[in-house]
């Protein structure tokens, strides 16, 4: 190992994440970045998974992106297709990555590129289409394709064009350190970070050369849009992890994501592995007409957010959101981050929360600590259907399972032949 | 019909685990309850109570095990209620507390950075590590946790001497650091008496009577039964002195322990008379004749206190502390009435008990102990109920009166019992009203026995201060209504129970005699870390039982919580490759 200690490998990984810079440079066609997107391939969230394995929402985000790229013009069509072996699949995270809930992403959806310019690496994410009938939750009747091709073909040409019209992008640290003291966690709230980001868009927007109706249309979705900051964030935290993973040492998390099956995690000392464990089902408040029975189990790459020291570690920052994600009030918010505390290694000095004596974000995940503790990760969630179409039912909290940081732990020990 | 209930991943402390099964227990229609983590060993205990299940094979040492034995399967919902009742109560007593709750040394010391003092009462095999962890990161040791090896204790105690910290313990019960109870301690007005013990109720029955003749402690410094054997060879025994030797406050000296080894008691012995300030010494059982020097010797517990007490008023030591007007007369007894059985929750107080009758039946050394007793000759019993024998799975006699309820029964059902001695220790950790709780057992023995036209005289002693939160006053009354001859201190009651027989202790009186040996040059310094531990109130990180906190917060300590658990949640393999890691 090039380090004197595991300690020290662990410590050039968290140098690396604080030491960041994304930007959000354009928005443009998945296919155009992600070159293995020009085939008939479908990105889905967590580790690996097959067709016959994906739960309910995945399965019908599938047969919804089938529709919307026009390789099956029915339901029936795109079923036999997927179940035939006609698309690959493929881990949004093995092509630099992340996707929200099934985390379906195909060639002509539009995606976020988010620049690290510390480490000159790219992360992609497609963009939020808000709540209700969503593909991300399962859901593929005609409103939701539709909705797709709006986003295709109005709301990322104008979002990319805005961006051009800055010198380098958005500094994506500036509104996140922003709106961490207004209230948001950017997993279950987003709000304020919305705002901010309308905030730099929309005097850029009124410059674009566009239809006025269209105009009205993109600014009316992004005013609605209450967590369309949060596939930024997403980005964000995928470009950052990227980036500190460059170090092939040490016991930090780089990644934490659900394929419905199984719960996959990262660590910096095992590069491109994957460690897994079946998921748990999040257990949270429900919409009303919806029970713990209606759950899907945990599923989604947004878990890279509480990777990056936000969402569920955060949770001190949004009082407001504790109630909706199953705890009990600002002590139990408060707790929560205290215990998250436990298992990271430093604090984040880039975004302090005022509601927590403005200590820096959680910072670093490390494995040996989730196994010596046995404390599981949090992770603030949305709550799917199982059902595929019905859609989001609720929201709440799910923990990552510790059988996943053992079989890391015990892997990276064998890499450096202790065991 | 056994029913079994694993609830997965969720760990309590045994001792929070063994009050549960008790509260539980009482509901009607419950023959039988035991709740435990499903470790090998707890498994073992389950079978050794016939309640042992096939779904319990699958349980982990993570999982809760609760196996119920009822005739009628409703009582499994109320018995579950009344479980989740229990453990949520104990959730909500924590919100709005005093002190932050932790789960690692990390954030503990993070926490409170100035933290001087670790007290640790996690599971033996894990406290060692602890104890480790705490000297590494510079703090003080009070180690409640037994259990220990001799050897973890001997390289502990080298390591905190090394570095200039303290061990208290392992197996330390009791202590008051900077006027704070720490533990299962009583507490005890300030004053200018210092002590250094290797005996829990030892300290507690010496500091107590000090705190009700008038006069006053600030340190008791506990060292652990096994300090002075002559593998450890007294290190911590000889640091505390030195401590005291350096707190101002502190005038006079105090040391309580078994006879140890006599090479360690040679230089203790010596370590003491080249001290600036009198002492009082206690080796339990021994029976000393004279005063030397500074070092004055006591026979019992009373007489240690009252030395001590003289002492620190300047008063002239008396001869002879053991004149005794209490004798019980007109005694009424069947011929075979010839025994005294002592059952005793304070260990120390039954080897005090054992001690006295051996001197009054003129038995021989050695004669007296058998297993699971103090003293078994000629009828005679003294039990010390807190001995592992009677705790395997059953909470200490201090804080449950079911076992010594048992022996009660038993003595009285034997014919030749006279008298019944025991013990109610009061202080932090024990008991909220054990005379209350012993009340209707010893009322109901007593009426048995005068519908058999029989009596036999209950004789007690109460270890305890009106600061203390059970009310010395009001545990005295109730056990003196109930008919329980009540004395001051074990040492009164025990001659009580053997004036009963009319049998008396052999007294001797002491003189004072000149220190003749040259004394030797013993280097009296302490390190700065235990000059400001004897100095100012002590920065504890709690590592285990949540409610050692409570003396400490309601004394002026400033205490974080740290809710131990066993690494990597007992999974062996996985916390030898975090071991690895390190």
């Amino acid at each position: 190992m090039k380090y004197q200690s595991i300690d020290e490998a662990n410590r050039a990984v968290l140098d690396k994440i604080v030491g960041s810079a994304p930007f959000l440079t354009d928005v443009v066609p998945a296919k155009s970045v992600i070159k293995e997107l020009e085939e008939k391939v479908i990105l889905h969230a967590g580790p690996p998974i097959k067709w016959d394995d994906m739960t309910g929402p995945m399965q019908g985000s599938c047969v919804g992106a089938t529709l919307f790229e026009g390789w099956a013009q029915t339901e029936d069509e795109a079923k036999q297709m997927l179940a035939n072996g006609e698309v690959e699949f493929m881990p949004c995270h093995h092509v630099n990555a992340v996707g929200p809930m099934g985390g379906i992403t195909t060639g002509n959806m539009p995606v976020f590129v988010v620049e690290n310019r510390s480490e000159d690496n790219q992360a992609y994410c497609i963009m939020n289409e808000g709540i209700g009938k969503v593909l991300r939750f399962g859901a593929y009747s005609k409103e939701v394709i539709d909705r797709l091709h709006w986003m295709k073909d109005v709301l990322g040409p104008t979002l990319s064009k805005a961006l051009q019209k800055t010198e380098a992008g958005l500094n994506i640290n500036v509104m996140v350190a922003k709106a961490i003291t207004m209230g948001d966690e950017f997993h279950q709230r987003n709000i304020a970070a919305s705002l901010i980001f309308l905030k730099e868009v929309a005097p850029l927007i009124v410059q674009v050369d566009m239809d006025e109706n269209d105009r009205k249309d993109v600014m009316q979705f992004l005013a609605d849009t209450d967590q369309f900051f949060l596939n930024i964030m997403m980005a964000t935290g995928k470009a950052v992890l990227d980036g500190a993973r460059k170090i092939q040492e040490g016991t930090v998390v780089t990644a934490m994501c659900r394929n419905g099956k199984d719960f996959g995690i990262r660590i910096s000392g095992m590069g491109d592995e994957w460690f897994t464990a079946p998921v748990n089902t999040p257990q949270g408040l429900f919409f009303t007409g919806y029970t713990q029975e209606d759950a899907n189990s945990d599923i989604g790459d947004s878990a890279i957010t509480e990777t990056f020291g936000v969402g569920g570690f955060a949770m001190i920052a949004a009082p407001g959101v504790t109630r909706f994600v199953g705890a009990g009030g600002f002590d139990d918010a408060l707790s929560t981050s205290n215990e998250m505390m436990e298992i990271c290694i430093d604090q984040n000095p880039n975004f302090t929360v005022p509601t927590w004596d403005f200590n820096g974000i959680c910072l670093g995940i490390d494995a040996r600590k989730v196994v010596e503790t046995g404390i599981e990760p949090v992770i603030n969630t949305g709550i799917a259907h199982k059902e595929p179409g019905v859609g989001q039912i609720g929201a709440g909290t799910v923990r990552a399972p510790l059988a996943c940081f053992e079989k890391a732990i015990e892997a990276y020990a064998q890499k450096l032949g202790l065991i | 019909m056994l029913h079994t209930i694993i609830k997965k991943n969720s760990y309590q402390d045994s001792v929070n685990l063994m009050l549960l099964t008790n509260a539980v227990s009482v509901i009607e229609g419950v023959n039988k309850i035991q709740i435990m983590m499903g470790t090998p060993a707890n498994k073992d205990i389950f079978k050794g109570a016939g309640l042992y299940t096939e779904e319990l094979e699958a349980a982990a040492a993570n999982d809760m095990c609760i196996v119920l034995d009822t005739d009628s399967e409703d009582k499994i919902d109320e018995v579950l209620k009344a479980v989740d009742d229990y453990l949520k109560n104990q959730a909500i007593s924590k919100t709005g507390s005093e002190f932050e709750t932790v789960r690692t040394w990390d954030r503990a010391l993070k926490e409170m950075p100035d933290a001087n003092l670790a007290v640790i009462s996690v599971p033996g095999q894990s406290a060692a590590d602890e104890a480790h962890k705490a000297l590494d990161n510079g703090l003080n040791v009070f180690m409640f946790s037994d259990n220990v090896s001799f050897e973890d204790e001997l390289a502990l105690k080298q390591k905190a001497h090394d570095k200039g910290l303290l061990v208290m313990g392992p197996d330390c019960g009791t202590g008051i650091i900077s006027s704070i109870p720490i533990a299962f301690t009583n507490v005890v007005k300030e004053g200018k008496i210092g002590i250094v013990g290797a005996s829990g109720t030892g300290i507690q029955e010496v500091t107590t009577i000090i705190d009700r003749l008038g006069e006053g402690v600030v340190h008791a410094l506990g060292t652990g039964g096994r300090d002075l054997s002559d593998k450890v060879g007294a290190i911590t025994m000889m640091d505390g002195i030195r401590a005291l030797e350096n707190h101002s406050k502190t005038e006079v000296i105090t040391i309580i322990s078994k006879p140890p080894a006599k090479e360690v008691r040679d230089r203790v012995v010596q370590l003491l008379h080249s001290l600036s300030k009198p002492v009082v010494t206690i080796f339990l059982g021994e029976k000393p004749t004279q005063h030397e020097g500074n070092v004055y010797q006591a026979y019992t517990l009373e007489e240690t206190a009252r030395i001590a007490v003289d002492l620190a008023r300047g008063n002239e030591i008396k001869e002879d502390y053991s004149k005794f007007d209490q004798d019980v007369t007109d005694v009424k007894l069947n011929p075979e009435q010839t025994t005294i059985k002592g059952l005793y929750s304070g260990g120390t107080l039954a080897y005090e008990a054992a001690t006295l009758i051996s001197d009054a039946l003129e038995l021989k050394k050695g004669e007296a102990a058998s297993e699971g007793f103090v003293l078994r000759a000629n009828g005679h019993e003294v039990a010390d109920l807190g001995d592992d024998v009677y705790t395997q799975g059953k909470p200490h006699p201090m804080i449950d009166p079911d076992t010594r309820v048992k022996f009660m029964e038993k003595a009285a059902a034997d014919e030749t019992t006279a008298v019944i001695l025991f013990d109610v220790v009061l202080g932090y950790g024990s008991h909220e009203d054990m005379a209350g709780a012993l009340l209707p057992s010893i009322q109901k023995i007593k009426a048995n026995l005068e519908e058999q036209g029989r009596n036999i005289y209950f004789v007690a002693t109460v270890c305890g201060t009106e600061q203390d939160p059970q009310s010395y006053k009001e545990q005295r009354e109730k056990l003196a209504q109930a008919g329980v001859i009540l004395r001051d201190s074990n040492n009164e009651a025990v001659r009580t129970a053997l004036s009963v027989l009319g049998l008396h202790v052999h007294d001797v009186t002491k003189q004072h005699v000149d220190y003749t040996e040259e004394k030797s040059q013993e280097d009296l310094s302490i390190s700065p870390q235990i000059e400001q531990l004897i100095n100012q109130k002590p920065v504890v990180i709690n590592v285990g039982l949540k409610k050692f906190t409570d003396s400490v917060v309601k004394y002026g300590g400033r205490v974080v919580q740290y809710d131990w658990r066993p690494i990597a949640g007992g999974n062996e393999r996985m916390r030898k490759i975090l071991s690895l890691l390190k």
